[in-house]
C-alpha cells in the first residue's frame, strides 16, 4: 500500500516479566526514588485536570514536586470527566460473588478483544481496589446500602457486581474529589494553576520533553513554560467526528502536537460507539447526549418489521415489531456489548426500518417493564434519565418509547506509552484517555474512570519519580533555541489562521469532516470507503486552509480562533485514523471491517496477522511509519467472542 | 419560529458594554438555547462581525460552564435546568429574549457573556476538601456511613459550581455554593476532623473574594439548577457559630 511504510518493531515496552501478579510490585521496588529534599527543585507540567490529570497533579504536589497545571476550561473542576454517569469498576469483591483481581484482569483483556498488554491490564486491576479507598477517604458520596456499606451494581453485562457509583453522576463526584485535593495543593502554593490556558506545542530539548507553549485564552498571550518532565492528561479525541458525547471543547491538539514532535500515536482507529444516545434532531445539532447504558436492563429495543412504516409506535401491533436484539442474540438479548448493539441498530436503519423524523433511530421501549414492575419502580430507577430525555426531545418516555441511536463516545487509541506510561519522547508521560493503554480494541463500561485514577493517583507518581531520579538534567529556560522555535511555530500558525479571512466558518468544516468520518470510519469500515475518506479529507483540509474565516484577532478571548486550531489538528488525525483502519485487515472490538466478518455477521479477528499494537510515527510531509508492538497472551487465551 | 434577541456585548473588561439587538429567524423548537446562539454566531461570522462569546462545554447540564441570564432569570425560565439544557420549545414565535452575563462583584465580565468565576475555586482551596493524601486511605469499608447521611451528602455534592445562585442574589452572595460543600463534608465521618476549620476558612475566603453577605432572601435556591436547598445555609451558619466559639476558646488564637 502507498499510504504508509513499515519501520522497526517496538522492542522494549519496559514491562517486567515473571508471574503477572508480581510484576508491578517488583517493578515498583526496582524503580529509583527521588530524595524528598530534591523534589521541590523539580518542576512537572501536567496538561489536563480531568480524573487523570487532576489526580496526578494533586498527588505529585503532595509528594513535594513543584507542579504547573493547565486546562482550557475556566476551572479545573469542569474537565469532561465530570460528565461520566454510570460508575467505576474495582475488584473489591464486596459482594462475595466470585470477583477478584484476576477476574477483572481477565474480563478487561477479553473485553478489549485481545488487543491490550496483559502486564498493564493486570496492574490496573490490582490498583483498582486502592482507588475506592482513596475516594472514600476524600468524602466522595458513593451510593450506600442500608447497613452503611458501599453499594455496587453490575454494569455493561458484567457477571459480577463490581461497579461503584454515585447516583447517575459518578464522574462528577470522583472528579470533585480529585479537584478538591488539587485545590488544597493550590492553596498551599504547591501547584500553580493555569485555567483557560491551552497547550499548543511541546518543547523538546536534546530529545527530552522539557516544556510546552501555551496560549492564555483570556489575554491571548503566548508563553513558554519549562519543566523537568511533561505529563499529558488531555482526554480523548472523539470530537474528530464533530458529533459525539464529548464536551464541545474536547480536542486532540495536545496529543497531536506531541505526536508531531516524536510521540507515536497508537491504534487511532479504535473508537467506541455507544448504542444508547438521543438521536440527532436536525442540522443545528451540536453534540449528542448519552442515555445511560443501564436503561437496557429494562428497556426493549425494537423497530417495525416493515420498511418505511410511519405509524406511531403505539399503533404498531406486537407481531409487526422486530425486537431484533432478542431475535439475533437470544441469550444476551438487549444486553449485548456496546459494539454489537450499535452495529445492529445501524443495520436495521440501513435497511430502511429506522424510526423518528430522520430514520436514524430505534425504539427503546419501557411499556413491558412498566406493566411488570409498575410506573413507580421505573421512576425510582430511571426518573432522572427520563426527565433529561423529555427535556431534550419534548417526548414523555413513560407514554411513548424512547428513540435512541449510537454515537461516538470514547477513543481507545491515543499516544503510545510503555509500561511506565512514558511516550516515545523521553520525559513525556501520557495518562487517562489520552494514552492508548489498557483497553485494547474495546473498553468495558466503568473502566475509563478506573484507568484515569489508577494512572494519576498510583502509577504515574512512581514511574515519573523513577525517570526524574535516573535522569538528572540541567535547567533550561525559555530562551533555548528549541523553545524559541516552538513558540515561533505557534505564533506563525495563529497568524496564518487569522489571515485567511475566507468565506466558511470553522464549524462548517468541522461538521463536514465529522460526516466523512462517521460515514467511512465509524461503525463499519471498508477498504473502498476508507480510501474515499482519505481523498475527501485531504481535499477538505486544503479547502480549510484557503477558505476558513476566523474573525477577530489573537489579542484576547477569541473562541473562533481556539476552534480553528483544534479543527486543523483534527484534519491531520482523521487521515491517520483512516490509514490505521485501512491497514488493519481484520475486525476487532470497536473496529469493524465489512470485509472481515463471520458468516453470521460477527467481527472476525485475525490473530496471526494483527495481534499487535499499531504505533504510528509522524514524518512530516511523508507517509506515517508503522511500528508494531507484538502482543503475547500468557494468561488469557484469545477466543472468539460469542453472544448468541 | 422567529425571535428577537437582545444580547449584552462587551469587548473586554474595560469596555462599558451595551445591549445589541439581533433578529434570529427560523428557530427550530428542537434546538437547545446554545444551539440557537450557534446559529446566530455562524451568521455573524459570515457577515463579518464578531460572534457572541459565551461559556459552555458539556452541554448536558453537568460541567457548570454555561452561565446566561435569560430574561432576567439565571439559566432562564425552566426550573432545575441549565441554559445548555433549555430548549427553544420553552419560547414562542415572536418573543424578544434578553441575554446577559452573570452580574456580581465577585464575577467580573471578561467579554460579552463570559465572566471570571475563579473566586469559587478560591473558596474550595480555603477548605473545601478532606485532607487525605494519596496512599494514606484506610480500607473503604472500615467506616460505614448511614445511607441517609450518604444520600444527603450526595444531594449537596450535586452542586455544579455554575454561579447562578450568585447571579440571582440581590447581594451577590456565594453562600449557597459555599454551604453546599460545607454540608456535604460535614455529613460524612471523613469530613469531621476538619469540620470547624473548614467552615471558617471557606467563609473567610468567600468574604475576601468580594461576595456579598447572605440575608436569607432565597433567590439562590430558586435559580439553582441542582435544587440545592436553602437550609444548607442554615447548617453552615450553625457550624460557623460553633467554630467561632471554639476558636475563641482555643489557647493562643
Ligand atoms: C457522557 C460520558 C459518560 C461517560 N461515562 C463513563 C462511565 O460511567 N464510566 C467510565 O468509566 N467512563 C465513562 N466515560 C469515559 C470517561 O469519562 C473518560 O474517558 C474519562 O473521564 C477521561 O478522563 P481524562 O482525565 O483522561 O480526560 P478529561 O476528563 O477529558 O480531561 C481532559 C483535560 O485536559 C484538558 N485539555 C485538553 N486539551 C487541552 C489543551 N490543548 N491544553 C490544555 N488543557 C487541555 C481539559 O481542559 C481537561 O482538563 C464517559 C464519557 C462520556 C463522554
Ligand atoms: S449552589 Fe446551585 S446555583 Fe449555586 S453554584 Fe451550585 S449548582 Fe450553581
Ligand atoms: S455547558 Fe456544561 S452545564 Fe451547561
Amino acid at each position: 500500500m502507498d499510504l504508509y511504510t513499515e519501520g522497526d518493531p517496538i522492542a522494549d515496552t519496559r514491562a517486567p516479566d515473571g508471574p503477572v501478579e508480581t510484576r508491578w510490585d517488583r517493578h515498583r521496588f526496582e524503580m529509583k526514588l527521588v530524595n524528598p529534599a530534591n523534589r521541590r527543585k523539580l518542576t512537572v507540567i501536567v496538561v489536563g485536570t480531568g480524573l487523570a490529570g487532576g489526580s496526578a497533579a494533586a498527588t505529585l504536589a503532595e509528594q513535594g514536586y513543584h507542579v504547573k497545571s493547565y486546562c482550557y476550561q475556566d476551572s479545573p473542576r469542569r474537565a469532561h470527566s465530570i460528565a461520566a454517569q454510570g460508575g467505576i469498576n474495582a475488584a473489591k469483591n464486596y459482594r462475595n460473588d466470585g470477583d477478584s483481581v484476576h477476574r477483572l484482569f481477565y474480563d478487561t483483556v477479553k473485553g478489549g478483544d485481545f488487543r491490550s498488554r496483559e502486564s498493564n491490564v493486570h496492574r490496573l486491576a490490582e490498583v483498582s481496589v486502592n482507588i475506592i479507598d482513596q475516594c472514600v477517604a476524600q468524602g466522595v458520596p458513593f451510593a450506600r446500602e442500608y447497613g452503611g456499606l458501599l453499594d455496587t451494581r453490575s454494569f455493561g453485562g458484567a457477571q459480577v457486581q463490581r461497579t461503584f457509583y454515585a447516583r447517575g453522576q459518578t464522574g462528577q463526584q470522583l472528579l470533585l474529589g480529585a479537584y478538591q485535593a488539587l485545590e488544597r495543593q493550590i492553596g498551599l502554593g504547591n501547584v500553580e494553576m493555569n485555567a483557560r490556558h491551552e497547550m499548543l506545542e511541546l518543547v523538546v530539548v536534546d530529545g527530552r520533553a522539557r516544556g510546552i507553549v501555551v496560549r492564555d485564552m483570556v489575554t491571548g498571550e503566548i508563553s513558554t513554560e519549562m519543566a523537568d518532565a511533561v505529563v499529558l492528561a488531555s482526554g480523548g479525541y472523539g470530537n474528530v467526528f464533530y458529533l459525539s458525547t464529548n464536551a464541545k471543547g474536547c480536542n486532540v491538539t495536545a496529543s497531536w502536537r506531541a505526536h508531531r514532535k516524536g510521540a507515536y500515536f497508537a491504534n487511532p482507529c479504535y473508537t467506541q460507539i455507544h448504542p444508547t444516545c438521543i438521536p440527532v434532531s436536525g442540522d443545528h445539532q451540536s453534540k449528542l447526549t448519552l442515555m445511560s447504558e443501564s436503561l437496557r436492563n429494562d428497556g426493549r429495543v425494537w423497530v417495525p418489521k416493515a420498511k418505511g412504516d410511519d405509524r406511531g409506535p403505539r399503533d404498531i401491533p406486537e407481531d409487526e415489531r422486530d425486537y431484533y436484539l432478542e431475535r439475533i442474540y437470544p441469550s444476551f438479548g438487549n444486553l449485548v456489548p456496546r459494539d454489537i448493539a450499535s452495529r445492529a441498530a445501524k443495520n436495521v436503519c440501513d435497511e430502511g426500518r429506522g424510526v423518528g423524523p430522520t430514520g436514524l433511530g430505534v425504539y427503546l421501549d419501557f411499556a413491558d417493564a412498566i406493566d411488570r414492575l409498575g410506573r413507580k419502580a421505573i421512576e425510582a430507577k430511571y426518573g432522572n434519565l427520563f426527565e433529561m430525555y423529555e427535556r431534550i426531545t419534548g417526548e414523555d418516555p413513560y407514554e411513548v418509547p424512547m428513540r435512541i441511536y449510537p454515537a461516538v463516545h470514547y477513543t481507545m487509541g491515543g499516544l503510545w506509552v510503555d509500561y511506565d506510561l512514558q511516550s516515545t519522547v523521553p520525559g513525556l508521560f501520557v495518562i487517562g484517555e489520552a494514552n492508548f493503554s489498557d483497553h485494547g480494541a474495546n473498553r468495558l463500561g466503568a473502566s475509563a474512570l478506573m484507568q484515569g485514577l489508577a494512572d494519576g493517583y498510583f502509577v504515574l507518581p512512581s514511574t515519573l519519580a523513577n525517570y526524574l531520579a535516573a535522569n538528572p538534567m540541567e535547567k533550561v529556560d525559555a530562551s533555548h533555541p528549541e523553545a524559541v522555535a516552538a513558540r515561533t511555530d505557534v505564533e506563525d500558525r495563529i497568524t496564518r489562521l487569522l489571515a485567511i479571512n475566507g468565506d466558511r466558518t470553522v464549524d462548517s468544516f468541522h461538521r463536514e469532516l465529522g460526516q466523512i468520518m462517521w460515514e467511512h470510519c465509524g461503525m463499519e469500515r471498508s477498504d473502498a470507503g476508507l480510501r474515499k475518506a482519505i481523498a475527501e479529507i485531504r481535499a477538505l483540509r486544503e479547502q480549510f486552509w484557503q477558505r476558513v474565516r476566523v474573525p477577530g484577532d489573537g489579542e484576547g478571548l477569541n473562541q473562533s480562533l481556539e476552534k480553528a486550531g483544534r479543527v486543523a489538528d483534527f484534519f491531520e488525525l482523521a487521515e491517520l485514523m483512516c490509514v490505521d483502519a485501512l491497514h488493519r485487515e481484520e475486525s476487532c472490538g470497536g473496529h469493524f471491517r465489512a470485509e472481515y466478518q463471520t458468516p453470521d455477521g460477527e467481527a472476525q479477528r485475525d490473530d496471526d496477522r494483527f495481534a499487535y499494537v499499531a504505533a504510528w510515527e509522524y514524518t512530516g510531509t511523508g507517509e506515517p511509519v508503522l511500528h508494531k508492538e507484538d502482543l503475547t497472551f500468557e494468561y488469557v487465551h484469545p477466543s472468539q467472542r460469542s453472544y448468541k | 419560529m422567529n425571535l428577537t434577541l437582545r444580547i449584552w456585548r462587551q469587548t473586554g473588561p474595560e469596555d462599558k458594554g451595551r445591549m445589541v439587538t439581533y433578529p434570529v429567524p427560523d428557530v427550530s423548537p428542537d434546538m437547545s438555547f446554545l444551539e440557537m446562539l450557534d446559529v446566530l454566531n455562524e451568521r455573524l461570522i459570515l457577515d463579518g462581525e464578531e460572534p457572541v462569546a459565551f461559556d459552555h462545554d458539556c452541554r448536558e447540564g453537568i460541567c457548570g460552564a454555561c452561565s446566561l441570564m435569560i430574561n432576567g432569570e439565571a439559566h432562564g425560565p425552566q426550573r432545575g435546568t441549565t441554559a445548555c439544557q433549555l430548549h427553544m420549545r420553552q419560547f414562542s414565535d415572536g418573543d424578544t429574549i434578553d441575554i446577559e452575563p452573570w452580574r456580581a462583584r465577585a464575577f467580573p465580565v471578561i467579554k460579552d457573556l463570559v465572566v471570571n468565576r475563579n473566586a469559587f475555586d478560591k473558596i474550595i482551596a480555603a477548605g473545601g476538601y478532606v485532607t487525605a493524601p494519596t496512599g494514606s486511605a484506610p480500607e473503604a469499608h472500615s467506616t460505614p456511613v448511614p445511607k441517609d447521611d450518604a444520600d444527603a451528602a450526595f444531594s449537596s455534592a450535586a452542586c455544579i459550581g455554575c454561579g447562578a445562585c450568585v447571579a440571582a442574589c440581590p447581594n451577590g452572595s456565594g453562600m449557597l455554593f459555599t454551604a453546599a460543600k460545607v454540608t456535604q463534608l460535614s455529613l460524612l465521618p471523613q469530613g469531621q476532623p476538619e469540620r470547624y476549620t473548614r467552615v471558617i476558612g471557606m467563609v473567610d475566603a468567600h468574604d475576601e473574594a468580594g461576595f456579598g453577605g447572605c440575608t436569607n432572601i432565597g433567590e439562590c435556591t430558586s435559580a439553582c439548577p441542582k435544587g440545592i436547598p436553602l437550609n444548607t445555609i442554615g447548617r453552615l451558619n450553625r457550624d460557623y457559630l460553633k467554630a467561632t466559639t471554639k476558636r475563641a476558646g482555643t489557647p493562643g488564637s
